[in-house]
């Protein structure tokens, strides 16, 4: 009990940090944010009185408590720029951004289960050099520069895929979706699934020489049965929190595949505010995600509890 | 005790060529971007031969503005080692400080540390540094404190255990009932032999440095033009693709291999200071 309020305890404690950077910046910004609102004609007197109006002559920590009120019901105020809610727009690009990131979490879970498990159980195997190796490459190479080259070769080269956007012109069909995923979906897949098989694989090699494997192949089980049914399930356990880990990295993937391939989600919404200089957007889209990512690890945590006996006794 | 980590080094790079492949091009791109002057061409000269592939005049091609582009390759490579090694080293200046006060110290300078190096992990990194970056002015000098504020928090973790670990050996143990400084208990008898830890998280830093650099000057929020980076140059690449693929091949390229060089230097060095 005191565990799980000490980790909510710490929730709120990131959350917290997250809000006071993010406040903190938006205040240290360059330029006055009611120079946004002002028009060549308006009155000095004007000016003053908008200035008030927006709470820009409040001393900092009351001006922090009432934007952190407003956060918390939800409302993270309009954007500087299309001058519509902050949290209405987050909310329009949100699903964009799950398909791509559920989709290449998955997939990149599902090759590192079967690839992982391999090159653990055929250590020093052909596969397992070639699957190492392109690990090295997953984990070094670029995103963007992956995601670039990629575009060059499959749209502009053989013209087989479309290269930017998430639907064609006035198509709406589930084809036309899939075909527009593929690339940006095996750049993050990629990196993805060479993160995850770097722990299935060593997590594979640690359980085949526990005495559990040794035991079962002397009783003359088959090396898939227990690979299937044993190692499998006590490698997948640390992975629960690698998954939980690499949220945070997915939404740094994200942000650059949305940018190469125009894909209209949060992380592109996230550039265009930076760009724009967009305070209130910045800082709405950053709060929003610290909260998804500090949820997943969350859960993460939880799922952990609630798969391995020994944490949920509290005697590890 | 030295020397047989020299011999271990050895039989680590033995045993895997590609490490010792990347060793080579690491030196080789460090030789390059130090010996940049060298080279005799003016990596910032415009001239009207636009956007020409790679010929005997211009090995890597030339720019949207004409510029050659094997100069700014090699500029550009200054600019990103340059940047990673910064970082790095503030990184793991930050990491190594954290670390090991907290592991030394225990308690409750401990547990604000490590709640804070907690914090600091959940948040979306890559988000924060291009919202920094936006307020900050970019170039050379912010983009390394973005990266290094930004990244320390994994060696302070392994360092606090490391240095936990060391806590109950008896010359610490020695050092601190005989009533030495904290600090230089920690610098005479816990800094040395964490070394190698230090050492490969260090190395790995690097190559994260690099990657999160090139990403960065990518969106054009890091190294500023006309100085080259590797990353700054991808971004002008994009739009050319279709008329000169030369421009997104050479930089990436470069990039991937100085990145996974990186790695597997940190593998090998792993390897070899770990205990058996």
């Amino acid at each position: 009990m005191k565990k799980i309020a000490n980790r909510l305890l710490q929730c709120v404690l990131t959350m917290f940090i997250v809000s006071v950077l993010c406040f903190t910046l938006s205040k240290a910004a360059p330029g006055d944010p009611v120079l946004t609102y002002v028009e060549p004609n308006m009155s000095e007197e004007y000016i003053e009185n908008l200035r008030e109006s927006l709470g820009l002559t409040k001393p900092l920590y009351e001006q922090y408590f009432l934007w952190l009120g407003r956060v918390l019901h939800g409302n993270f105020g309009n954007s500087l720029m299309s001058k519509r809610p902050v949290l209405t727009q987050i909310l329009e690009r949100l699903p964009a951004t799950i398909i791509l990131m559920g989709t290449s979490m998955v997939l990149g879970f599902l090759i590192a289960v079967f690839l992982g498990l391999y090159s653990g159980k055929n250590k020093n195997g052909i596969l397992d050099k070639i699957t190492s190796f392109m690990c090295y490459v997953g984990i070094s190479i670029p995103t963007f520069w992956f995601g670039i080259m990629l575009i060059y070769l499959l749209s502009v080269h053989l013209h087989l895929l479309p290269s930017i956007g998430m639907h064609s012109e006035g198509d709406r069909s589930f084809g036309d979706l899939v075909l527009h995923m593929i690339m940006p979906c095996a750049v993050l897949t990629f990196a993805n699934a060479s993160q995850y098989i770097r722990y299935l694989r060593s997590s594979t090699i640690t359980e085949m020489s526990s005495d559990y494997v040794m035991v079962q192949t002397a009783y003359g089980m088959k090396d898939s049965d227990i690979l299937l049914r044993h190692v499998l399930k006590n490698a997948m356990l640390p992975m629960i929190t690698v998954l939980g880990m690499s949220l945070q990295s997915l939404v740094s993937g994200a942000i650059i595949t949305e940018q190469v391939f125009a894909w209209p989600g949060i992380g592109q919404l996230a550039v265009t505010a930076v760009m724009q200089f967009d305070y209130p957007l910045i800082m709405g889209i950053t709060m929003f995600t610290a909260l998804l990512v500090v949820l997943g690890n969350l859960l993460a945590d939880v799922l952990y509890a609630v798969f391995d006996p020994r944490i949920r006794k509290g005697s590890c | 005790m030295r020397e047989n980590i020299w011999k271990n080094i050895k039989i680590g790079f033995r045993t895997n060529k590609l490490a010792v492949a990347g060793l080579a091009a690491l030196i080789l791109l460090s030789l390059m971007s130090i010996f940049a002057f060298l080279y005799p061409v003016d990596p910032n000269a415009i001239s009207m031969e636009r956007l020409v592939g790679p010929c005997e005049a211009h090995l890597f091609g030339t720019d949207e503005m004409g510029r050659d582009y094997l100069a700014r390759c090699i500029y550009g490579g200054r600019a990103s080692l340059l940047v990673g090694f910064l970082s790095m080293i503030l990184s793991t200046l930050i990491g190594v400080i954290v670390g090991a006060v907290s592991g030394f110290m225990g308690g409750i300078v401990d547990a604000v540390l490590m709640r804070l190096v907690d914090a600091l992990m959940s948040l979306p990194t890559f988000l924060i540094m291009i919202v920094m970056n936006a307020y900050l002015k970019p170039g050379l000098q912010n983009i390394v404190l973005i990266i290094g504020f930004l990244t320390w928090m994994n060696i302070a973790r392994i360092v606090r255990g490391e240095t936990i670990s060391l806590n109950e050996r008896e010359y610490v143990v020695y050092a601190r009932i005989s009533g030495q400084k904290t600090f230089s208990t920690i610098v005479r008898h816990i800094l040395p032999n964490i070394m190698p830890t230090i050492i490969v998280s260090a190395t790995m830093n690097i190559a994260s440095a690099i990657l999160m650099e090139s990403a960065l000057s990518f969106f054009g929020l890091g190294i500023q033009p006309p100085t080259a980076s590797w990353g700054s140059m991808l971004s002008n690449a994009q739009k050319y693709i279709q008329q000169a693929p030369h421009l997104a091949v050479f930089p990436g390229a470069l990039i991937l291999i100085t990145v996974i060089s990186f790695n597997y230097l940190g593998e090998v060095l792993r390897k070899v200071f770990e205990p058996k």
